[in-house]
């Protein structure tokens, strides 16, 4: 699937003068990965937000395979990984409800992300960041998913961790043909990861 | 063996164990209440203005009556009002608070400046108005005290809706493809809970002192009701006389039921509350 935005515009309210994200221009197609860097402020994640569906851009739009992603029912195929996964799981919840309610969890992802099975037992905040941020990952990446929006999603993991997660997310990228956007502050990183890069400012 | 000890009077199971007792007392003095209905009312003027003994614990009055017979059907009454505002109260707060939250920005400013409108009138005056307005007697009183309790809690609800809706948690979860309604169930009631309770029991102790007061000022419940605000304004009348046990044990029974119901809620919001739950 493809994910194009167009004249892509967004305010936040009383705030028209001027726009956080201004006639932005981006086009997504299966299997490349884009790398997006800006200081900031620069609305980074609020694009992200626009790009997932979360919040309805003020002009233009955000079309997946030529349809508005706001429409899609159901699951949606773009999925967004959050950059505080303690924000995204709600606390009175075992960690298994929120997965069973995301449609369950593949074996293959549970193996790939070193997630050990007692976690499921465990509510959120008895698991440290890095290893919900693995659980919010593996959440996101069900079946249908097509197109991954990374926002700064390892910015608070040790080098190691960051490693294998970057590898992972490399492999399932070309396995599954998926499109990613990947939002870091590391040059490095997205060198290392992107076939393209584009500056927000 | 210390852990043991520990465990044993934690204070969460001593909290529980408060909250039984209390509730059980509460159950139990309203439902002494209906059952003495009947000696409440009943008067005999061989035992007029008899002060407490072994026989009349709380004393009698000009007519003769039981004063605990009396101060107990007094506070079933209050209780039931109370239960009763409690309900009205919760459902109007619920249902004003999520459609604020749910039908749009235009809704909320109307619904947000008649939850000011009537917060900004003086509890006691609108409870006299609207129980005039409906005929006084318990009709009046339970009109008055439900429609004017609302406000405080509907405005919690609103405020905990709001910050709900946008919560991170929430939105990925629709993102996933849980539909609305799961979504309320699943991660909203839970978390709106703990106040909602909290508001629901701390109305009690309003709705009670507001039908007494109201009643004590004339605008409530019709004189031969065995009610707390119609014993204490009554007694009123005897107190010079040297009639001290008129006033003073319906009125401490009063104050003991209301301080229950403070506490209760008090300590249900201590077990509640994320923040305090652990101590």
């Amino acid at each position: 699937m493809i994910l194009e935005a167009h004249n892509l515009t967004f305010y936040y309210r009383n705030r028209k003068k001027n726009p956080i994200i201004d006639s932005f221009e981006l086009t997504i197609p299966p299997g490349e990965r884009v790398g997006l860097k800006g200081p900031s402020g620069r609305g980074k994640t609020t694009l992200c937000r626009l790009l997932a569906g979360y919040e309805r851009p003020k002009q233009g739009q955000v079309l997946l395979d030529g349809k508005p992603v706001g429409e899609y029912r159901g699951a949606c195929p773009v999925q967004m990984v959050w950059q505080h996964p303690e924000t995204v799981v709600d606390p009175l919840l075992k960690l298994k409800e929120t997965m069973a309610e995301a449609g369950g969890i593949d074996k293959r992802l549970v193996e790939k992300l070193h997630i050990e099975r007692e976690w499921m037992e465990r509510y959120p905040s008895e698991l440290s960041g890095g290893e919900l941020q693995r659980f919010c990952l593996a959440r996101a990446l069900r079946p249908e998913t097509k197109i991954l929006l990374c926002d700064e999603i390892t910015a608070m993991l040790d080098l190691v961790t960051q490693a294998q997660i970057w590898e992972f997310l490399l492999e399932e990228s070309r396995r599954r043909e998926m499109g990613m956007l990947v939002v870091s502050h590391s040059e490095a990183l997205l060198e290392k990861v992107c076939t393209r890069i584009i500056t927000l400012d | 063996m210390k852990n043991m000890t520990q465990t044993e009077t934690n204070q969460r199971r001593r909290t529980v164990f408060f909250l039984i007792v209390a509730v059980m007392i509460l159950a139990a003095v309203t439902a002494a209440g209906i059952l003495t209905e009947g000696c409440a009312v009943e008067t005999d003027f061989s035992r007029r203005n008899l002060s407490p003994s072994l026989q009349h614990l709380f004393g009698t009055d000009w007519m003769g009556r039981d004063m605990l017979a009396r101060t107990l059907s007094g506070l079933s009454l209050s209780i039931r009002i109370g239960i009763l505002t409690a309900a009205v109260s919760a459902a109007a707060a619920l249902l004003l608070g999520t459609a604020s939250v749910v039908l749009g920005r235009k809704a909320d400013a109307v619904i947000s400046w008649c939850i000011d409108l009537v917060m900004g009138i003086p509890h006691i005056l609108l409870v006299m108005l609207i129980s005039l307005a409906c005929g006084r007697g318990f009709t009046g009183v339970v009109a008055g005290v439900a429609l004017s309790h609302w406000p405080s809690l509907a405005r919690v609800i609103r405020g905990e809706l709001i910050q709900l809706r946008q919560a991170p948690y929430i939105l990925v979860a629709e993102r996933m493809g849980v539909s609305k309604l799961q979504n309320v169930r699943r991660h909203m009631l839970p978390h709106l809970l703990p106040q909602f309770l909290t508001g629901l029991i701390l109305l009690f102790p309003h709705a009670i002192l507001h039908e007494s007061s109201v009643t004590f000022l004339g605008f409530g419940l019709s004189s031969e009701q065995p009610a707390i605000g119609v014993i204490l304004s009554e007694s009123m009348q005897y107190l010079t006389t040297g009639k001290w046990w008129l006033a003073l044990f319906p009125g401490l029974a009063l104050v003991l039921v209301v301080a229950l119901f403070a506490l209760l809620g008090e300590r249900v919001r201590r077990l509640l509350d994320p923040s305090s739950a652990h101590e």
